[in-house]
């Protein structure tokens, strides 16, 4: 009673004296959490399904992010469920038609090949690191998934120019090559700069995009400046 | 973050001590707790367990101690938000600063400021492997061990890491007040003027057009950075020492870059197949023959020479 009596004298909330809670009205009700019902046979059918059930819809993931790659809106596909399936085959596969090109002995081949693998995936790491730097809020293997699937226009590139290439290797096939390259590097640019740059505050997104363009630039000179034996 | 560039010594390894320690201190409450509850099990087995009991729990604090040791050294060094505040950038900041670079300073007697960031000298670091990897293959240099893009990481990385420790440990001795974040920081903006001869030499090949760049976009670029050392050194001999290393070193390595990565092929080329026009001076269509032709005579002999 003393305190309603101290609010209606400060005179500030005349009105709310009466909305005043009295002490001896107990609280009451349920505080039970609704659970959604989880079966547990739920939680062990990816086990028991057939074996082709699997295989299925993870190369249907890894197909629908091939295809956010090649129309690149800002969807959350791609980063929501990140699998490092496709970089792994296009980084094995820009490997190994980039491998034999301008060697001089047979034992040259062989760093070629590792030489793109730790390229793609050295490379991949420190955007990753420095986009995390820079006050991103992407996670590790997500901006890796992205990177690894935006190589795939330039795999396009590399056996588009293998093909251009088999023709032979005039002044005309080189500015096909180049046009070609060039067009595809500025794909994978322009893909990744739409899933990445939204992760990053607004007036830091040149800091980003400078080095996902170098690091897509070397991989372009890789395979413009590749001549096969 | 612009008062960050004095030399007040709080390295990234006093923070990353302080956020290890507030780290133990919650784990070390949440240990006491479970701690408590065992050691009330282990009263119960008596006289026969307690040599098993002892043996067990000096195991066990053995396993701890070196766990919590080993988690301290990994979450010291391998904590990536150590490393935030060097990335604490704007672009308009990276410009300005890229464009300072070629700027020397005039007041020598007043301490400059030197930023201490590391996202602009990465990046140029970064981008001077890929100038480089332009130029060795434009010129088909074969590396006999060891592949291309090794080789020029392994150059770029290895200029910029070694030669700001060594001025680092130069400076400590010569007393000259820098930290090594700010000697990382000053040597790599000071690659900008590298980066952009090597850019334009590896694409018009002139040695004379190369031998003007060299002096003035490099010299430029090492005032600049010995100006920012003469400043922060007290003593003649000191500033000597240190901004003649500097100053050699800087300047030799852009030397190193355009002779030993852009070989020349032409004055093989002339003796073997006679004077016919060789191929790395399809770009100069309008420069009359005698140029060339004293052009040629030079290069050769500077190759010779190598």
């Amino acid at each position: 009673m003393e305190s309603r009596k101290a609010w209606e004298m400060t005179g500030k909330f005349p009105g709310l004296a009466d909305v005043s809670i009295s002490q001896d009205i107990p609280v009451e009700g349920e505080i039970t959490v609704p659970v959604g019902s989880h079966s547990p046979d739920e939680d062990f059918s990816t086990l028991d399904e057939p074996v082709k059930d699997t295989i299925m819809r993870d190369l249907k993931a890894v197909g629908k992010k091939f295809v956010h790659v090649m129309y690149p809106k800002k969807s959350s596909a791609l980063l929501r469920d990140w699998d490092l399936w496709g970089p792994l085959v296009l980084c094995v596969s820009l490997a190994l038609m980039l491998q034999g090109g301008s060697a001089d002995s047979k034992d040259d081949g062989g760093p070629q090949f590792a030489e793109v693998f730790v390229i793609i995936w050295f490379g991949a790491v420190v955007i990753t690191l420095n986009s995390k730097l820079l006050g991103g809020t992407i996670s590790f293997f997500q901006s890796l998934c992205v990177l690894g699937y935006c190589v795939m226009p330039l795999t396009v590139a590399m056996l588009v120019c293998r093909l251009v290439l088999l023709a032979g290797a005039g002044t005309v096939s080189f500015i096909i090559r180049l046009i070609v390259v060039g067009a595809m590097f500025g794909w994978s640019t322009l893909a990744s700069t739409a899933f990445l740059a939204d992760s990053q505050p607004p007036n830091r997104k040149a800091l980003v995009v400078y080095p996902i363009f170098l690091f897509y630039f070397v991989i372009s000179w890789m395979i413009l400046t590749f001549t096969p034996q | 973050m612009e008062n960050m560039d004095d030399t007040s010594g709080s390295s990234f390894e006093d923070m990353g001590e302080m956020h290890q320690r507030m780290k133990e201190e919650e784990e070390e409450e949440a240990e006491g707790e479970a701690g408590a509850g065992e050691e009330e099990d282990g009263e119960f087995l008596g006289m026969k367990g307690l040599r098993g009991q002892l043996g067990r729990q000096v195991a066990d604090q053995m396993w701890q101690v070196g766990k919590r040791q080993a988690s301290r050294a990994f979450s010291l060094y391998a904590n990536i938000d150590i490393l935030r505040p060097y990335f604490d950038v704007e672009p308009v900041q990276v410009r300005a600063r890229l464009l300072e670079s070629m700027i020397p300073v005039k007041m020598i007697n007043f301490p400059q400021k030197i930023a201490g960031e590391l996202y602009g000298p990465l990046m140029l670091v970064f981008t001077l492997v890929a100038i480089l990897l332009h130029g060795m293959k434009t010129s088909d240099t074969i590396i006999r061990e060891g592949t291309l893009m090794g080789t020029a990481i392994g150059t770029c990385f290895g200029y910029w890491l070694g030669v700001s420790s060594f001025m680092y440990f130069l400076a400590y001795l010569c007393n000259a007040q820098i930290t090594m974040v700010q000697m990382l920081s000053l040597l790599g903006y000071g690659l900008f003027g590298h980066c952009i001869t090597l850019f334009v030499t590896y694409n018009i090949h002139f040695h004379s057009l190369f031998y003007i760049f060299w002096l003035v976009v490099g010299g430029l670029s090492t005032l600049r950075m010995v100006a920012v050392l003469v400043s922060r050194t007290v003593g003649h001999t000191q500033r000597l020492i240190l901004c003649g290393t500097l100053a050699a070193l800087h300047m030799l390595f852009l030397l190193y870059l355009h002779f030993a990565y852009h070989k020349v092929v032409e004055g093989i080329l002339d003796t073997l197949e006679g004077p016919n026009m060789p191929p790395f001076q399809r770009v100069a269509r309008d420069i009359p023959v005698v140029s060339n032709a004293i052009l040629n005579t030079t290069a050769k002999a500077i190759a010779l020479t190598l």
